[in-house]
Formats: structure tokens, sequence, C-alpha cells
């Protein structure tokens, strides 16, 4: 692991050019994109379709996803299932409290986590993602002609960490390297601002298929700042549907729970079509079952209202956050299929007092985002071009007596993060403690969300407030929590049980991988010791050129030869066939040149330190001066 | 087994600076931004600094990298990040700097306040108390929320007229002052928090 310091201006070579790809994963439609000489785009299938329906069909001969997925929607409703997003990291009771019409079977409540019941078997909704995921992989894949090195994927910025890791475990299950999880406002951020150099506050309002977003961002040559962030998960384009829907029964006379899950979805899909031609047309023609009316604009304005009030509402208090006005906002970019409606265009018009940019395709905008961040992380780019900042949208913290809870990390803070706390024991002798960990902004914990309950074990037997347990929280730039902690007196380090309160646990993913591997045993080998290889090849080139740029100044001659000499044993068990080897040198390696990392990062924090910093507050808006690294 | 009892203390400077491994960074918030040890910091100045240390420690660079590096890197991030966020708080700032000159403050245990103080806190706290009474609450928790930062403006102000003592008078009086701007801020955030509470209703 050796600090790569890219030279500004200055491209790898293009063979050696990765593929890596952005993917926003949506609640209504996904999509894949990448950058192809120098521009990014997203990536039709065979049939030219850029956009695929997040609809995956459990079949009992085969599954199936997208489009021919979708068709089956109305006919076999159990197996086919839509808008799985909203599941993701959520218990039973949070789907219950969506309030939607769920046509699903939900099975094993009790494990936190809710599974569908499908021909297939139970299917949790990190499974169903990862048809989705697996399907664009297939895609992206096959019209790049390789295998990926890795992926963006996006997520609503207000995804709390459950959501988060059940998107990342998602992607695992589809054997995707994920070298990000981006937030979706900010992946339409870098989008909308490296295409208009923008800069100064930007306002991005993401209105998807069953989430909101909010962010409000600083633009200042190429760093990106998310100031604030905030939103609903549970708030969408199916929530207008759902009213609409409310809208014909009530106009019918009929009742929800007097329909079939077929006809359900016949009224979803109808109330849908109604809301898209209401985008052009000032009244439009709706049937069902029998019954047919006419719903003019005034009407559907007046039912999608109250949902639109909630998005403006989230819009001020992360203004307010942010300690800023509505005037301070030079730009508002639209973001997500449903800012298509003419209402939500102009309610957002009325707050901020400026016209919302909508130049860059809604649906698209995001995973165009992402596909430029990968190509970044990928190192295809010089990183210099592109920094983002981001933020935690919750607040991280610990049950205290009482049921309440004590914030440890607050909202908007940027990530990543590590705080820490110290803890002391309550009885004489006690040898664990229980730890509950929450996310939310309210006091009383109940409202907010159980994250994960962690015990302490082998803390060393003492007196009562003696013991000093020193419990620290990171938060990654993947916005994923991760706790350690410490006795402080004696140094044990406490172990940890993690118990999710909403996810898979480690066994089980690694059973649905097992399970999911299709490949021969032979295969399988293969592409364990191709991935040995390929890490080995990576550590090897890090080496080989943090030696030759930093290795006179950084190292004695003896540490030189050492180094050189670890390398030179890297390169030669690159070539055996047995991937645990391989493996096992890189490790050995990659440990030996710690010394050496750790010596080029202060060496970057004092070039970093000894550069002119002060041209960032001059008045100077010119792109390309900064001092060379 | 139970819930954690007691709390000892917050989040300090030493216990970031452990999960470090062997990096060493520099020794103080004040050396790796490159400024004077003191109080007054140009906001402007660190927020330059700041975005060229990320551009060197963000995990972003180090995509790629192995678990290893992301590793090493999110905590260079993190502990550039509390820097950069202690710098910029006026009471963090203060007790970091008491710190940093060997006059560290026990918030925690130490809550003797003198009289006038503890006056002005109790009328801010039981007119904030009332807030959710008044006929217009929004505007009664703004004037409790105006008032706490007039105070925190004077704690700041006593903080440096005593620092700038170099004595170790001078130096408790700082302390003090430090220790009047915490419970200040606390007020201020729980004022915040029910003004959001009173939108969101």
């Amino acid at each position: 692991m050796l600090l790569q310091i890219s030279e500004p201006g200055q491209s790898p070579d293009p063979h050696q050019r990765k593929l890596a790809v952005g993917i926003d994963l949506g609640t209504t439609n996904s999509l894949v994109a990448t950058v192809r000489s120098g521009s990014a785009e997203t990536l039709p299938d065979a049939g030219g379709e850029h956009i695929l329906p997040s609809v995956v069909h459990y079949g009992a001969e085969c599954t199936m996803t997208g489009v021919e997925a979708r068709r089956l929607a109305a006919e076999d409703p159990l197996n086919t299932i839509i808008s799985v997003k909203r599941f993701m990291g959520r218990g039973v009771d949070d789907i219950r409290a969506l309030g939607d019409v769920l046509p699903y079977r939900f099975t094993r409540a009790d494990q936190g986590m809710p599974f569908i019941e499908t021909v297939q078997g139970e299917k949790s909704p990190v499974q169903v993602s990862a048809e989705i995921l697996k399907s664009l992989r297939r895609r992206a894949e096959e019209s790049l002609g390789g295998d990926l090195l890795g992926a963006v994927i996006t997520v609503p910025a207000y995804f709390d960490d459950a959501q988060r890791q059940a998107t990342k475990d998602a992607a695992r299950l589809a054997g995707l390297e994920v070298l990000r999880l981006l937030n979706e406002p900010t992946a339409a951020a870098v989008a909308y601002g490296l295409d208009q150099q923008g800069e100064g506050i930007i306002a991005v309002y993401d209105l998807g298929g069953g989430t909101f977003d909010i962010s409000i961002l600083r633009l200042h040559r190429g760093v990106f700042e998310v100031l604030a962030t905030g939103g609903d998960t549970a708030l969408g384009g199916d929530d207008f549907d759902q009213v609409v829907a409310g809208w014909i029964l009530e106009q019918a006379g009929m009742e929800m729970s007097a329909l079939t899950p077929e006809q359900q979805r016949k009224l979803l899909d109808s109330a849908c079509a109604a809301k898209e031609s209401l985008t052009d047309a000032d009244s439009t023609e709706v049937s069902f079952e029998g019954w047919v009316g006419t719903i003019g604009r005034e009407t559907f304005d007046a039912l999608v209202d109250p949902l639109i009030d909630r998005t403006l509402k989230s819009v001020k208090k992360s203004l307010r956050d942010a300690k800023l006005k509505a005037a301070d906002v030079q730009e508002v970019v639209m973001v997500g299929g449903s800012t298509r409606v003419p209402r939500v265009r102009e309610r957002v018009a009325e707050l901020i007092g400026k016209q919302p940019m909508t130049g860059i395709d809604p649906d698209r905008v995001v995973a165009v985002g992402a596909a430029l961040q990968a190509d970044v992380l990928a190192g295809n780019k010089p990183a210099d071009d592109l920094l983002l900042l981001d933020v935690i949208p919750l607040s991280l913290g610990l049950e205290t007596m009482g049921g309440l809870m004590e914030k440890v990390i607050h909202r908007n803070t940027t990530i990543p993060v590590a705080r820490a706390q110290e803890f002391t024991t309550f009885k004489d002798g006690q040898t664990a403690m229980a730890i509950h960990v929450l996310q939310g902004e309210r006091e009383v914990i109940d409202v907010n969300r159980s994250l994960a309950r962690f015990v302490l074990n082998g803390i060393p037997p003492m007196p009562a407030g003696m013991a000093r347990i020193r419990v620290t929280f990171q938060v990654d730039a993947d916005g994923l929590l991760s706790v350690s902690a410490t006795e402080q007196s004696t140094g044990v380090a406490a172990s940890i049980e993690i118990k999710p309160s909403y996810g898979l646990s480690e066994g089980q993913i690694t059973d649905m991988l097992q399970s999911s591997y299709t490949h021969a045993q032979e295969d399988r080998e293969a592409r364990k010791l191709l991935e040995a290889r390929v890490e080995a090849e990576r550590i090897f080139e890090a080496l080989e050129s943090a030696l030759r740029k930093d290795g006179d100044i950084l190292l004695s001659k003896e540490e030189q030869v050492h180094l050189a000499g670890e390398a030179r044993r890297l390169a030669e068990a690159t070539k055996s066939t047995d991937s645990a080897f391989v493996v096992k040198v890189t490790e050995e390696v990659a440990k030996a040149s710690e010394v050496f990392a750790a010596r080029r990062m202060n060496e970057g924090i004092r070039a970093a330190l000894s550069g002119q910093a002060v041209e960032y507050f001059e008045p100077d808006n010119s792109q390309n001066d900064r001092p060379e690294e | 087994m139970n819930v954690a009892a007691a709390k000892v203390l917050m989040s300090d400077h030493a216990s970031l600076q452990g999960l470090l491994e062997g990096v060493d960074l520099r020794a103080s918030y004040f050396e790796l931004f490159g400024i004077e040890a003191g109080y007054d910091v140009d906001l402007n100045a660190i927020q330059g600094r700041y975005l060229d240390l990320q551009r060197v420690v963000h995990p972003d660079r180090f995509a790629g990298m192995g678990e290893r590096g992301q590793r090493m890197a999110v905590q260079c991030a993190a502990f550039v990040n509390e820097a950069y966020d202690t710098l910029r708080s006026p009471l963090k700032r203060a007790l970091y700097l008491l710190e940093y000159s060997g006059h560290p403050v026990d918030i925690e245990t130490n809550t003797v306040m003198d009289a006038g103080f503890l006056m002005e806190q109790m009328s801010l706290r039981e007119d904030l108390g009332d807030v959710r009474e008044s006929s217009d609450s929004e505007a009664a928790v703004a004037e409790v929320v105006e008032r706490a930062e007039a105070l925190m403006s004077n704690m700041q102000q006593g903080f440096v007229s005593a620092w700038q003592e170099q004595t170790e008078g001078g130096y408790k009086k700082a302390a003090d002052f430090a220790r009047k701007m915490h419970f200040v801020e606390k007020l201020i955030s729980e004022a915040e928090q029910l003004e959001e509470e009173l939108l969101d209703d």
C-alpha cells in the first residue's frame, strides 16, 4: 500500500486504462455509465435501451430483470419485485409504515430484515438488488469487452448506515468491487459542475421514484464540499402514484382492500400513466375496471401538493443547517424522473427564487456523475481534478441511561470522521458491557433508528468505575460506521459482537455467495488466481514507482535494497499458479512497505503545507494554476 | 451487564492520534495547518490549507490500494477533519489551545461557576422552557438563541483577554471562560434543536 501521488496533468498510459463504471441503482430505474474517450455516457443494452427498470421476476425456470420482468408484474405480482430499494436495510415494521399497497408475502419477520416469498424460495431485498446489479455488470462487461475493476454505486444522501450496508452487500453478491458508495445528489453535482464549470453554492433537488434528497454544496476548483444534506428515504414518485390511485378508487367507489394483487398493480400502473401524461397535457382520461373518468392538472396538483410541501420543508431545513439563505443559492439542479412534474418545478422555483436547471437529463445525470468519479478512482485521471467531501446525513450516537440518545457524531459532519467516547463499569468485577448504537436526531431513542447492539467482552475485572473503556466510532468515506473498543488502563482490546438491527450477517452473505456460484470448481480457482495476480501486480507497480520517485529521498541505502528485493520477490510470486501463495506474498510485501508508505504520506502533507495555499483566498477564478506538487 | 454507567470524557486529540498507526502527522493542529498557536485564526486561510491537506490524505486518493491503504487514509482524513473542525469552532479551539499549552480543562467534573453567570444561565433556561407556551414560539426561541449568542461572544472576549495575560492566573481565568462557553454552547444547541422541532410540527 503506497501513497500514489500523481503528477497533475499527467494521465497514465492508455493501455493501462482500467474499466470502471458508475451505477445509479434507482428505486424505479437503474443505469450504468462509463467514461470513454474523455466523456461519460450511459451504456445501452443489446436492444439500445439505456434504462433498466429496477424490477426482478423470479420464475420457476429463470430469473429476469428489467423490461421483461416488468411485463410480468401485473400477471404474476407475487414473484415480481418492484421498487425493492425501499426495503433495503429496513425491517418489516418500517415497510408496513410506508403505507403502500404491497402484494408480496414477507416471511421471517423476526430477523429484522424481511424476506420475500417467491417461487424460487425466500429472497432478501439485498439478493433482489444484487440481480439488478448483476444485469448491469453483464451489460457493462459485454459492451466494454473486459472484466470490471470496480464500480461507484450511488445511494440517496439520506440513506442511513443500514441502507448503505445493504447496498454494499448487494454489490458483493453481484461480484462487483465497490470503489465508493456515492451520494446521488453529489454525483449529480459532479456531472453538472464539471460540465458547466460551476462555482459557488448549488442546491441539488433529487426526487426519484422512492426517495427524496436535498444537498447543499459549495463548488470550488474541482472540490465539491457538501455543506448539508437532508431528505426523506420514503418519499418519491411512487407516492404520487399512490395518491392518484387513492383518488381513482374514491371516484370509482371502490375499496383498496377489495382488490386482488393483480388489480392493485393495474391500478398503480394507470395512476402512473395519468401522472406522466399530465406532464404535458392539462387533463387526461383514466380508466380502471370499467370505471372511466378524467383527471385535470388542478386536481392532480392539489393531490401532490402535500407531498411537495414535505420536500420543501427538507430544503429549508438543509439551508438552515448550512447556515445559508435561499438567496445564497446560485443554481438549483433537478434530478430524478419525478422532477418532470411541472408542479414540482414551479414550487421549487418559487422557494429558491430561480428557475431550476433541467439541462441534463434528470434520469441519467446521477449515473454520469458516478462514472466520472469511478474514472478518477480507477486511476485513469489525475485525482487532483476532482475531490468530493461528503457528510453524514444523520447523527450517530449511543443509548444512555433513561432511554436517551447521546450524539457522538452530529449530522452534516464531514466524513471520514473518528470520535471516541470513554465509558466505565457499573459494577465490581464487571467483564462485559452492552452498547446500543443509534442513528437519528431526536433525544428519545424510540424515534431513532437502531443500528446495532454491541457487547464488549473481556474487560479485566476491577472495581466499579475503574475500567476506562474507550469506544471509537469511525465513519469511512462511504458513510459506513465501524466501532472499536479498548480498555485504556490495561490496553486490552474488548472484543465486539455485532448484531446488525436490520441487515444480513456475515454468515448469511457467505452462504448466499456460495450457493450463487454456478461456476465449476476450476472456474472459481481460475478467478481467484486472476484476482490475486491483479492485486499483486498493483502492489508491485505502486512499489516500483514509489521507489523510483522517492526511494533516494525517503529511504536509507539498506532500506532501498531491502524493498527492491521485496519487489522482486513479489514479481516472482506472481508467476505462481497457487492463488493462496500469491495472496500471502502480496500481504507480506505490502506490510514490508508500510513504513515507506507512511513516510510518503508525511511527505505529501509537508508538500501540501509548503504549497502556496495562499492562492485559495485570492479572488482568482482561473482554473489551472494550482501549485505543482 | 448494563448500559455504560458513566461517561468520563469526550473525544480528544490524543485518542485520535493513537489511531494513526505509525503515521506521524504533525504534532499539533496548529502545525498541521501551518499557523501559529493562538486563538486568532484566519478562517479563510485554514480553509485553503484544509483543501490542500484533503487532496493528499482523502481515501479517494487511495482507491484500489487495498483495505490497508483505505484504512490508513480514512484515519488520516478523519484526523485532518477533526483538526479543521476544532480550529473552526470557537469553543473547541479554546479548549484545544488550553490543552496544547498544558492547561487542560476538565469540563465534565469541574462545574463551579460564579453566581452572576449562573443567574444568567438560569434565566435563559427558564425562557427556553417557556417557549412552547409562548404565542409565537418561533420568535421566542429565536430571541433565546440571540441572547445566548451575545453571551457567547462576551465569553469569547473574556477568554481572549485572559489568555493574553500569559500568566498562570490568566490561564486559570481563560479556563473558566472556556467552561462557561461550553455551557452556553450546550444551551444554544438545545435551543436550535427545539427550533427545528417547532419547524417540523
